[in-house]
């Protein structure tokens, strides 16, 4: 597109890319090739700890944070207060995968209640297989699912100013299936035209249309990484599934979660 | 694939189907959104595919706080059986590496389900038309040639303007005449395919530029009941589209008081 200085500008549309599909139709088998070998470079995979009898681990409770301050919270709050064994890791490798080896998402378990700790970007094109991986994991009968989500507030959409005093706050979702009256918790809906992406998307998603009761937390946060105020406001949904200790979780712990994303050097230190 | 919302799988054998293709602007995804809005269509499944971009909000027609709680996913079908009509929405781009399988997909429903006939609702780049174009009317149809039999002759007496071929090479006089809908996103393959398979599809497309699309999507929505008749027009004046409620804060929030 020219413009009136006459620079010429590549259009971008919100809705479509310009490729022509032509392209696919002139692939051959190299290209074919190529594209399944990043096709299996791509896949999500489970790697069992500790592989249950019958395959699939039974659980009334499913929790998946996904988010600094979903697992932040999770390491502070419930990890952190022991009795939790890892059960399985899920695997995968897309253009944001961490290279130190740390594992990015793990399967906790205690007694019924599973919590997968997602601290790694999971790509569009891997959410859909990552949630048949890990729902894959879980007996689907008398299960009922948690999740945790971050998001920016900047995101958020309304007619009315929101001040800075106003974040963190958090809004719901909830499955047809999910019974409100069995919620303990108070938290407004999220509403109109506002929506969930990503894992929490992909997974209540799923959950829907396989009619699970499920409800997704999602957290509005003006800070962009971990903080401690944004991680207790998890605190309260949480405990509609988990006893958690009454007292809050030490500095020490808060400062190691939170730390990780302290400045590394400045000019001036 | 299609899920059943309910208990029972419901039979859309014989109905008219209008899907959007998700094209510069989102057109045909706000022409049917209002459709859905104005004729009420109850939600009866979900297009479970790994093809779309999950995202998950509250109903996006909720006309008040006991239906708002509803949750709405990427892609959903509603259905008027009054009318022989079922509506698919999309609402989250096509994965870039799985339109080809998105495509097969959408053929292989629509042959199953038995529609007797397929709408896809899109848009093109306004900026892409040539000198011909830029005259008249930016609307625009094609049909497939197994509906071209049965409506060929009501779209004429419409009169309607069909999509145009482009020259492949314009500066050759006799080079082939290809079909270009830039902006349409699968429009043009889709269609494609509906041809090659013997499906019964019409497109109706805008010519439009991004910026607030709503007019644009009355204007096809208009255009697409002259000729399927959904909603009965009135004497005077059009026929009265309701807006959804999602519809409000389609360019952010409100402004800070104290930027100003």
């Amino acid at each position: 597109m020219a413009t009136f200085f006459g620079e010429v500008l590549s259009v971008y549309s919100r809705a479509v890319e310009e490729d022509e599909d032509d392209d696919m139709t002139r692939e051959n088998e190299e290209d074919e090739q190529i594209r399944r070998e990043i096709e299996e470079k791509r896949q999500v995979d489970v790697h069992w700890l500790l592989q249950p009898d019958s395959g699939s681990l039974s659980c009334s409770d499913l929790i998946i944070a996904a988010g600094p301050n979903a697992t932040g919270f999770v390491s502070a709050y419930v990890l952190s207060s022991g009795g939790w064994r890892p059960v399985a890791r899920v695997s995968l490798w897309n253009e944001r995968s961490r290279t130190d080896g740390e594992p990015s998402c793990v399967l906790y378990q205690q007694k019924q209640v599973l919590i997968c700790q997602c601290s790694c970007y999971v790509a569009e094109d891997q959410l859909f297989q990552w949630t048949e991986k890990v729902f894959g994991c879980v007996q689907a009968r008398g299960l009922s699912v948690t999740v945790l989500s971050d998001c920016s507030v900047a995101e958020y959409k309304t007619s009315d100013y929101l001040s800075g005093s106003s974040t963190p706050f958090l809004r719901c979702l909830k499955t047809s299936t999910h019974s409100s009256a069995t919620s303990a918790v108070a938290c407004p809906l999220l509403e109109p035209p506002n929506i969930s992406c990503g894992l929490a998307a992909a997974v209540l998603t799923h959950c829907e249309v396989q009619r699970i009761p499920a409800v997704l937390y999602q957290l509005y946060s003006d800070v962009p990484h971990a903080d401690s105020l944004s991680m207790q406001a998890y605190r309260e949904p949480v405990s509609a599934v988990l006893k958690l200790d009454h007292q809050s979780p030490g500095a020490e712990v808060l400062q190691k979660i939170t730390g990780v994303c302290a400045i590394q050097s400045n000019l001036y230190t | 694939m299609f899920i059943s919302a309910g208990d029972v799988v419901p039979s859309f054998k014989g109905f008219t189907l209008i899907m959007p293709a998700v094209s510069v602007g989102n057109v045909g995804q706000l022409a049917v959104d209002l459709l859905i809005s104005t004729l009420n269509m109850p939600r009866v499944g979900y297009f479970h595919t790994d093809c779309l971009i999950p995202m998950v909000g509250n109903n996006p027609y909720a006309t008040s706080t006991e239906d708002a709680a509803q949750l709405s996913t990427s892609a959903e079908v509603y259905s008027h059986s009054d009318l022989k009509l079922a509506v698919l929405q999309i609402r989250t781009p096509i994965i870039q590496t799985k339109v080809r399988s998105f495509r097969k997909l959408i053929v292989s429903w629509i042959k199953s389900s038995l529609f007797l006939r397929s709408v896809l609702l899109s848009s093109s780049h306004a900026y892409q038309r040539d000198d011909q174009q830029l005259h008249g009317t930016p609307l625009r149809f094609l049909l497939s040639p197994s509906l071209q039999k049965e409506e060929g002759q009501r779209v004429e007496e419409l009169g309607w303007r069909e999509m145009e071929r482009i020259s492949a090479f314009p500066e050759i006089s006799d080079s082939e005449q290809r079909l270009y809908i830039p902006g349409g996103g699968v429009t043009k393959a889709l269609y494609t395919d509906c041809c090659t398979e013997d499906i019964p599809m019409a497109v109706v497309l805008i010519f439009c530029s991004e910026g607030d699309n709503i007019p644009d999507a009355f204007a096809l929505i208009n255009h697409l009941n002259d000729w399927l008749h959904l909603l009965e027009k009135p004497t005077q004046g059009s026929v009265q589209w309701r807006v959804p409620s999602s519809w409000k804060l389609l360019f952010g929030s409100g402004i800070p008081p104290l930027l100003f």
